[in-house]
């Protein structure tokens, strides 16, 4: 190849590369710039505070805030304890020939690429229907108490969506653990309980906090599963128990988008909304950069 | 040349071991012994088997997927595979110090407590006394003192591997198993871990895995050459430097690999 | 030896020392065999040339020398090398002997090349001489082959000079008891048959410390070593 063809098969290579990041960068600006405009200025305390009034014309949304953050708070619950102790199952203790740990992985993946309406629909037909029903039936309960949709199955439903993101992250962490450092603690005598305990997971935390931040910054975006298994279309009440209804930031967007009578009062309250679960998105993403960097540092740091 | 007064006790000892991994023999038929309060060298080209006979001794293979041994392995006369004999307390007994230095990224303090805190010691002034033990023999307690609290991977590459003897010293092992313990190390730092060596084996029994001829020359009182996964000759150092009796020692020792 | 060192400049510096000390040993076999000759022959110039020609000797046990040290700190021979390197920094100081050993038998030589010859007295000299000479070739020869048998046999020849030795000096004692006016000569010859018993004894020392060189194992001195 000539150097005159070189040169200008490079200089169009990096023009190329470099449009198609600032377009990548400019979409989420007119995003950003779009959501705030239209909604920076209803956002008030008010807004934060106060139930939806008005047939969801006015008033603010905090219901919907609140429900998120249990709803996310259960979630975190439930998954964290699930996907560490399978992530340390299949790094630590699996043998590598495995059948088991193998056929964990291949649903891992799988369970990763299944669409999220499918686990809302999973979620009404196993939690609800089959364990909630069941529960009712063991317990007594004439009318409906478990066999219904709350926020304890919409936040189980939630966890199984968000199980393959934190094993992957967790296993990740595990592996990021030098091997050295596992050697080293059974050769002083350690067992291998006592090194998972004292070398191994404080080693792999800043991983498994990442992991964990990501799962909740999913979860918390996630409308489709919890369609079928809990949220409320409108429901001023807090929910009061683990089967209680509940409202939802991203399902209270959908509906003010969807649903409203006169379209034109609702868009500053839909702007607003969008925002606050933008903002909460965003909040997000950076504790878990932050917790990750201070993790780092006293690890470090030693302590 | 004058046999010092008393043939020493064989602190350890293997007896026709052979160790596979799979089906893969590493070392066959290795019958061994390692003197008390000797220097044992185990010397030999990559995947002589040398750091698998090492690591044996202290089970370390067992972490292995897939490795089997046949033979035995004593030590003071009893099997360290006697299914009384937790590898736990083998492990305490017979300590293990990395080519890689690693310490945990934890203080200096707590790297050398560790040991002894996964063994249940919780009385801080027994702690501190110990940590302090085992830093001097480490030599390294004069660079650190005021600093235990800081973490250990801020000290230097010598430092490290001292601190990592120093860790293994805390749990107060009979035996010392050293792999390629300076290979990462520049000189001075090399020749502060051969110093710390000769002054260990008046407390302890040391085998030391090395690609340093020299370095094996120096340090140690016997000698043991593997190829192919075989113990070929096991000497004095001075003999098998002066004078090997295997022509394949002779070889390796002066150099000529096919 | 069958295998080469995997290090070749290692390997040729070894061959360096081999041959430099076979060229040192080839010289300074021919300055006993010129020495006496000069000796039988009253050849007082060949007795020169012998004189002079033993600064070539010492610069090449200076090279050697040189050599040993440098191979010894850059390369940290072991085993058979280290056995050969120490051989041959013992070996040279005997090779550099017997060339000031052979200038003595020339500057006698020469002394005695100013007087009238002392009746039959070479008969038996240059025969000590070529069996001194013998005995330098043959270990050398064991030194450069590896071949502790042939150094053996120096160890047993040794006994043959030392018996000629003594008949030698016998005769010119009975020479000098005979007329006190051979004394001088008399004893010039026996200094030179003494220098040619001494060449035999560093031949001697040379295989002793072949055989140490090819069998790892000391046969000097062995009574010392049982007081141990």
């Amino acid at each position: 190849m000539k150097h005159t063809t070189r040169k200008v098969v490079g200089l169009s290579l990096v023009s190329l590369t470099g449009l198609a990041a600032f377009v990548m960068v400019a979409m989420l600006a007119l995003i950003l710039l779009d959501v705030v405009r239209g909604g920076w200025s209803h956002l008030s305390w008010q807004f934060l505070s106060q139930a939806p009034t008005d047939g969801m014309m006015g008033g603010g949304i905090f219901p919907a805030l609140f429900g998120t953050a249990a709803l996310t708070l259960l979630m975190t619950l439930a998954v964290m304890p699930v996907g560490v102790l399978t992530a340390v199952y299949l790094h630590e203790y699996a043998p590598p020939s495995s059948i088991l740990a193998r056929v964990v992985r291949v649903a891992v993946a799988n369970l990763a690429g299944v669409p999220s309406i499918v686990f809302g629909l999973f979620g009404l037909g196993f939690f609800i229907l089959f364990v909630g029903k069941g529960l009712d039936h063991a317990l007594g309960y004439e009318e409906l108490h478990w066999a219904q949709p709350g926020i304890l199955w919409a936040s189980l439903t939630l966890a199984v969506l968000t199980l393959p993101v934190v094993i992957v992250s967790t296993e990740e962490a595990l592996r990021a653990v030098p091997q050295e450092q596992r050697t080293a603690s059974l050769a002083l005598g350690a067992t291998q309980s006592q090194t998972l305990a004292r070398v191994v997971l404080p080693g792999a935390l800043p991983g498994i906090l990442t992991g964990a931040v990501l799962a909740i910054s999913r979860g918390a975006g996630e409308v489709a599963p919890i369609l079928f298994t809990g949220a409320a279309y409108f429901l001023p009440d807090l929910p009061t128990s683990l089967n209680s209804q509940f409202m939802h930031l991203g399902y209270h967007t959908y509906v003010l988008a969807t649903q409203s009578p006169d379209v034109e009062a609702t868009r500053p309250l839909l702007y607003a909304t969008v925002l606050v679960l933008l903002l909460l998105t965003f909040a997000l993403n950076l504790v878990a950069v932050l917790i990750r960097t201070r993790t780092r540092r006293k690890a470090a740091a030693g302590h | 040349m004058p046999l010092s007064s008393a043939t020493p006790r064989n602190k350890m000892e293997a007896r026709e071991l052979t160790l596979r991994y799979g089906s893969k023999v590493a070392i066959k038929q290795v019958s061994l012994a390692i003197p008390e309060h000797k220097v044992t060298a185990l010397i030999g080209p990559s995947g002589c088997g040398k750091s698998t006979f090492l690591r044996s001794l202290n089970r370390m293979n067992d972490l292995i997927p897939g490795a089997s041994h046949d033979g035995m392995v004593f030590l003071d006369g009893r099997s360290i595979h006697d299914r009384a004999l937790d590898v736990v307390d083998l492990r305490r007994r017979v300590g293990m110090v990395f080519q890689k230095s690693n310490p945990f990224p934890k203080s200096i303090f707590e790297n050398v407590a560790y040991g002894l805190r996964v063994g249940g010691l919780k009385d801080k002034t027994k702690l501190a006394a110990r940590v302090e033990k085992s830093l001097r023999g480490a030599a390294l307690w004069d660079e650190v003192k005021d600093r235990l609290e800081e973490s250990a991977l801020g000290l230097s590459g010598g430092q490290q591997q001292r601190l990592c003897i120093a860790r293994a010293l805390a749990v107060e092992p009979e035996v010392l198993l050293m792999d390629e313990p300076a290979s990462a190390l520049d000189p001075i730092a090399t020749a502060k871990i051969e110093e710390l060596i000769h002054e260990l084996k008046a407390t302890y029994t040391i085998a030391i895995v090395t690609h340093n001829m020299q370095q094996a020359a120096r340090v140690s009182d016997r000698t043991a050459f593997f190829y192919m996964g075989e113990l070929v000759e096991c000497g004095a150092t001075e003999q098998i430097f002066t004078n090997p009796h295997e022509k394949r020692t002779e070889d390796y020792v002066t150099g000529k690999f096919g | 030896m069958a295998a080469t060192h995997t290090d070749k400049a290692f390997e040729q510096d070894l061959r360096n020392l081999r041959e430099k000390l076979l060229a040192m040993g080839a010289k300074v076999e021919t300055l006993i065999a010129q020495s006496t000759k000069a000796l039988t022959d009253r050849d007082s110039s060949l007795a020169e040339q012998v004189v002079g020609a033993d600064r070539e000797v010492n610069r090449l046990e200076v090279d050697i020398d040189d050599l040993c040290r440098r191979i010894l700190a850059l390369r940290q021979p072991a085993a058979s090398d280290l056995r050969l390197i120490t051989t041959a920094l013992k070996i040279v100081t005997d090779l550099e002997r017997i060339g000031d050993l052979a200038v003595n038998i020339a500057e006698r030589a020469m002394d005695l090349n100013q007087v009238p010859p002392l009746a039959p007295y070479y008969v038996d000299t240059p025969k000590l001489a070529e069996l001194a000479q013998q005995q330098v070739k043959k270990a050398l020869d064991a030194f450069v082959s590896g071949d502790a048998a042939k150094a053996e046999d120096v160890l047993k020849g040794d006994d043959l000079l030392d018996a000629l030795f003594l008949k030698i000096f016998n005769e010119l004692l009975a020479y000098m008891m005979e007329d006190s006016r051979n004394i001088r000569r008399a004893t010039a010859l026996m200094f030179i048959a003494k220098h040619l018993e001494r060449i035999g004894d560093h031949a001697l020392n040379v295989a002793e410390m072949v055989i140490y060189m090819v069998r790892g194992k000391d046969v000097r001195h062995p009574r010392s070593r049982d007081l141990e």
